[in-house]
């Protein structure tokens, strides 16, 4: 036994070349892998369980439209796959934006309120946010609505968001780089969490003069509320 | 020797799994392959970084100098050298101890389970007891 091990001892190492092979090949294996997933389509997730950062919020407060100067300010909670906001959004939202926004009585804050029991909610709200960067946001809310029932229901959405995005005009190559990055995933949390705080009950939800008004507000409702709160005299 | 081309090949797969989360922080990779969601709570978390540093990106750091020393004690040239050999077991001790840090804040602050991260903890792990009995090994007066 004693002989075995001294024999074991003193048998010669296995040849140093043969052992920088070795790992010189697992090296070669393990970076062809990550090359291969660096390379691939992505799959796009946006994690809903984000710690929201300071640079998260820092200087953005939703996507507004409308006049600095305008008297009310009128803020929709909503969520890309409810299908509440989606009929607001494709049937009043055009005409607000005529009547009230165009003709600067109101400045118009969209917020994500991205709910659980939605999958494609976060990616949609994060593909908005992408074509933001372009500047085609509210180009891209409106098609994200419009088309809502053919994505709403996919496994993964991605792949048509993007398809969207090149449709309103946004550089895939640039688009594609925003979502795999999901930089946005810690603002869209962050506007969830402000509107949970706010006390936002549902989608939509609008907030008015410092009151919240739930539900798919029909305009002519919006501009009574917006027309009552601007002839209330200023405290 | 079978322990140190042993410490080369953890090296190399400890470095292979922070570049994985390393390029997964940078939007390389996409979805991280998890099965859990723990993952990506951890990696997302204020806690992936350490005094402003990614956390994946000083596990690269770390493994490489690792694979170095271990590169190192590999070869005959510094077989019969005890600084490699003492430096490798330095300093991945002092890569448990910091893993054993990580641990504590996916335990009890993230409250979530990179299962990566434990693989990475499974290999420092490793290769600390592995150098230290191998220089316990050379350092015996009849190695």
């Amino acid at each position: 036994m004693a002989s075995a091990a001294k024999m074991k001892k003193n048998a010669p190492p296995p040849a140093p070349a043969r052992s920088y092979l070795l790992i010189g090949a697992l090296a070669v294996t393990g970076a062809v892998v990550l090359g291969y997933l660096v390379m691939k389509p992505k799959d796009v997730s946006i994690p809903a369980n984000v710690t929201v950062l300071t640079a998260d919020t820092a200087g953005f407060r939703g996507y507004v439209l409308g006049s600095d100067s305008a008297k009310i300010e009128i803020t929709e909670y909503a969520d890309f796959q409810c299908p509440a906001c989606a009929s607001f959004d494709v049937v009043q939202f055009n005409v607000v934006k005529q009547q009230l926004i165009e003709s600067g009585l109101v400045r118009y804050r969209y917020r994500d309120f991205p709910l659980p029991i939605h999958p494609n909610s976060r990616i949609a709200s994060h593909a908005a946010a992408c074509a933001n960067d372009q500047g085609k946001f509210w180009e891209m809310k409106a098609e994200i609505y419009n088309r809502q029932a053919e994505w709403a229901s996919l496994r993964s959405a991605a792949g048509y968001l993007g398809d969207l995005a090149a449709q309103v005009g946004v550089n895939r190559g640039q688009y594609d780089e925003c979502m795999q990055s999901a930089k946005y995933a810690g603002r869209i949390e962050a506007s969830l969490q402000e509107g949970t705080k706010l006390g936002v009950p549902s989608t939509p939800t609008f907030l008015i003069g410092g009151q919240l008004y739930p539900g798919a507000l029909s305009s002519d409702s919006l501009a009574a509320k917006v027309r009552r709160l601007a002839a209330t005299p200023a405290q | 020797m079978t322990n140190r081309l042993a410490l080369a090949i953890l090296a190399v797969a400890g470095l292979f799994i922070s570049l994985y989360l390393w390029l997964y922080k940078l939007g390389k990779i996409g979805t991280i392959a998890c099965g859990t969601g723990g993952c990506e709570t951890v990696q997302l978390s204020a806690q992936s970084r350490f005094l402003g540093v990614e956390v994946a990106l000083i596990g690269v750091l770390g493994y490489l100098v690792l694979l170095g020393l271990a590169l190192l004690v590999l070869h005959p040239k510094y077989a019969g050298a005890s600084w490699p050999l003492t430096w490798l077991m330095v300093l991945a001790g002092g890569a448990v101890l910091f893993t054993a840090y990580l641990k504590y804040l996916e335990f009890f602050v993230i409250h979530a389970i990179c299962r990566w991260c434990v693989g990475s903890a499974v290999v420092i792990a490793t290769m600390f007891g592995v150098a230290v009995v191998e220089w316990r090994r050379a350092r015996s007066p009849n190695p």
